[in-house]
């Protein structure tokens, strides 16, 4: 959670910047790959598409204000009038008949064992982990739930606040506070936080499954350490930007059942579209950072060069083929035979979604099976200039490939079952936009070690081997070969790639 | 009559090409898979070496033989963002702890050959300064002699200290400066930061070079112990490997 600015938190430390004594050599095409950089998350909600959208996110921001601060003070008395009519910081649990009904819908866990006299502690670590919370409250390396994590926006660096019960953290909150940061985006003093929190999602969990995660806050060892102010550029840095960014962008309210589902796909679209906030990264932001919470049709993660696929287009990460079965492995263990996780996804998949029971699993699926396909994409302008492939690019992608991957992935792209996937006819090696297999080829990486899958199997980064002309020659290599026909890759593709994936 | 001798030779000469062109690119396709620690590990052999022994370019160490708790201390090290090199950080992260205990237990387990240490370019007299800082230490300035703790043979001591040797001189000048700079840190109290800070940019220069240009002993492999306690404490030696992560 996104906690005010305190001044008395440590400044910015420059410790990890710049070239460190261990870095390696540079790669033979540039020199992004510092050793020494030091990697910061970059995840969340306020945040673009683009690095290009800094600039069209400041002039629009700006070009907005005005036209929005009539919709912004009409939306504060919508945002503040029905939903919290009644005191949202109430310490009182959700306990209307109406909202109760259609809550426990959605909000029974499925499958978790259910101890006899839980106080919510065990549920509330359980949601907490299908929120996938302490991945970003958590510092690498730092002690856990405390905070301090940047979230890299192209707006400037969001830290994580302190989640313990310690007076630097959520010491002095009460469930109503945490209810009204969950559900409405604001911090006890009533500042509006920013939405790399994603509240935007958390808002539809419902005031049972919240006070189950305060039950379980309040039951970590306190840790002091105070929250760091974020560094956020102007007008971003300020309440009224936010206030009218949330006027744009925010609408509190918890999910609702929908009666013509079962209650199978109402509990994964709960999970998926709330605790999950899955469209945080699988939709496309527009130059304010704000995305639709309701649309999973892929998008590129902000600040991080890699490229969530959409879960609606059959020639992406459509799920709608897929057995129920396959859905929930991938989920839970970061593999299955039609795909595997890595980067981001893996991320996810390690600190979140294994912990789930295979219930909650199975309705994620169901739900994200039912994702009403969409017809195939094509290729995006992901502001990248296709450039025409230089001849000769594929009898040197083919001899890299041989020199390189064929032993690992096969001669004819068939990979090894349950160990390297399978190249041909594989949805990721065609996928329209080409960040992933940049960012795989240039820095590999392994499938997360879950309990399901402890000992994964790793691709070697080629960062140090390959140049930018190679790693385009290799991927539009295997991009038309063994059946498989998408664009070709050019080298200054690779480029602008490697030099976003900091 | 020519024509048809052409033909027949020509035949067998093209089914041979085709044969060998199947042969090499089925045997460098079907590499045969294999399930174990070292086709797991793959990933790391691309810098580190074949089976980690370490690659020509002198910034990527040996990592293999290195004492286990060595190895799992610096990959939590790497994962936890106390050591910092963008590759190793994104690979590792995915991982948990008892894979990586697992993965450094791999290249600990690997009894491979040395080989010989890369030619010299340094001074005799630089030379001779690293030897005695090496072996002697300067009590002048509290410095403890490398063997003192990485064992009198350089070899590194069970289970958390690594050997010295066999390691190119650029990446050896590396980490020293890096724990000069507190870019690396061990478990506290940090002795390798504080020994680091106690050496001029000279010194520092004149061991990596002396301890670079030293070949392996006949038994390379880490001790159990170390003679006599040493006169520095290291939370990286007493602590049991992977006391710093969560």
């Amino acid at each position: 959670m996104t906690q005010p600015p305190d001044p008395s938190g440590p400044s910015e430390s420059s410790a990890f910047s710049g070239q460190s004594p261990e870095s390696g050599p540079s790669s033979p095409a540039s020199g992004s790959q510092r050793g020494g950089a030091w990697r910061r998350p970059r995840l969340g909600t306020w945040t673009s598409r683009l690095q290009a959208g800094r600039l069209v996110g400041l002039a629009g921001l700006a070009g907005l204000v005005i036209a929005a601060a009539a919709l912004g003070v009409g939306f504060w008395r919508s945002e503040h009038g029905s939903e919290a009519a009644a005191d949202p910081r109430s310490d009182a649990p959700a306990t209307a008949a109406a909202a109760a009904a259609s809550n426990a819908a959605v909000s029974t866990t499925s499958g978790l064992p259910a101890s006899a006299a839980d106080d919510g502690v065990t549920r509330g670590r359980y949601l907490a982990r299908a929120g996938n919370c302490q991945a970003c409250h958590t510092a690498p390396g730092g002690a856990p739930w405390a905070g301090g994590r940047g979230i890299e926006t192209p707006f400037g660096v969001v830290y994580a606040g302190n989640l313990t019960p310690d007076p630097t953290g959520l010491g002095g909150w009460q469930a109503g506070d945490f209810w009204r940061a969950l559900h409405h985006g604001r911090s006890r003093d009533g500042r509006m936080l920013y939405p790399a929190f994603p509240y935007t999602h958390y808002t539809r969990v419902t005031r049972a499954d919240a006070d189950a995660l305060w039950a379980f806050m309040q039951s970590l060892p306190p840790v002091a350490q105070a929250n760091r102010p974020h560094e956020l550029r102007w007008p971003v840095s300020t309440q009224w930007a936010l206030g009218v960014w949330r006027a744009l962008y925010f609408r509190p309210g918890v999910q609702q059942a929908d009666a013509r589902q079962d209650a199978s796909w109402n509990r994964g679209a709960y999970l998926v579209q709330g605790l999950g906030h899955c469209s945080a990264c699988h939709s496309t932001r527009n130059a304010l950072g704000a995305s639709e919470v309701l649309d999973l049709s892929g998008g590129m993660i902000p600040m991080q060069a890699w490229y969530a696929p959409s879960l609606a287009a059959p020639n992406e990460a459509s799920l709608a083929d897929w057995p129920l079965a396959e859905i929930a492995q991938l989920l839970a263990t970061g593999n299955s035979p039609r795909a595997s996780t890595l980067g981001p996804m893996a991320e996810v998949v390690l600190h979140s979604t294994q912990h789930l029971t295979p219930a909650d699993l199975t309705a994620m699926a169901v739900f994200l099976k039912s994702v009403p396909p969409t017809a195939p994409t094509e290729a995006r302008n992901t502001s990248m200039e296709r450039i025409p492939v230089k001849a000769g690019a594929a009898l040197r992608g083919e001899k890299l490939y041989g020199d390189h991957c064929a032993a690992c992935h096969g001669a004819q792209g068939e990979g090894v079952a349950g160990a390297y996937p399978r190249l041909a006819g594989n949805r990721a090696v065609t996928l329209p936009v080409t960040a992933n297999l940049v960012q795989v080829v240039i820095h590999g990486g392994f499938g997360p070690a879950t309990a399901g899958r402890p000992r994964p199997f790793g691709m070697p980064p080629f960062a140090m081997v390959m140049s930018d002309a190679d790693v385009a020659a290799v991927l539009t290599y295997l991009r038309q070969t063994w059946g498989n026909q998408a664009g070709p890759v050019s080298e200054l593709e690779v480029a602008q790639q490697r030099s976003l994936a900091r | 009559m020519i024509g048809a001798l052409m033909t027949t030779l020509r035949l067998p000469a093209l089914l041979l090409l085709l044969l060998l062109s199947l042969l090499t690119s089925a045997a460098r396709a079907t590499a045969k898979f294999e399930d174990t620690m070292a086709q797991r590990t793959l990933a790391c052999s691309v810098c580190h070496g074949a089976e980690g022994r370490a690659a020509a370019d002198g910034y990527y160490p040996r990592i293999a033989g290195k004492p286990a708790g060595y190895l799992y201390n610096q990959l939590l090290h790497f994962r936890e963002g106390r050591r910092h090199y963008g590759l190793m950080t994104r690979l590792l992260e995915p991982l948990s702890d008892a894979y990586l205990s697992e993965i450094a237990g791999h290249f600990a387990s690997l009894d491979l050959p040395y080989p010989p240490p890369a030619r010299v370019t340094a001074t005799p007299a630089v030379l001779e300064r690293g030897r005695l800082l090496a072996l002697q230490g300067d009590p002048s300035h509290k410095l403890p002699a490398c063997v003192a703790c990485h064992g009198t043979r350089l070899t590194g001591v069970q289970p958390n200290t690594p050997g010295l040797l066999g390691l190119p001189r650029d990446y050896l000048n590396a980490q020293l400066g890096a724990w000069r700079s507190g870019q690396r840190r061990a478990h506290a109290p940090d002795c390798m930061a504080q020994v680091a800070r106690t050496l001029t940019p000279e010194d520092l220069n004149a061991v990596a070079n002396w301890l670079a240009a030293q070949p392996l002993p006949a038994n390379p492999h880490p001790v159990t112990r170390l003679p006599m306690p040493p006169s520095v404490a290291c939370g990286s030696a007493i602590l049991p490997a992977g006391a710093m992560t969560r």
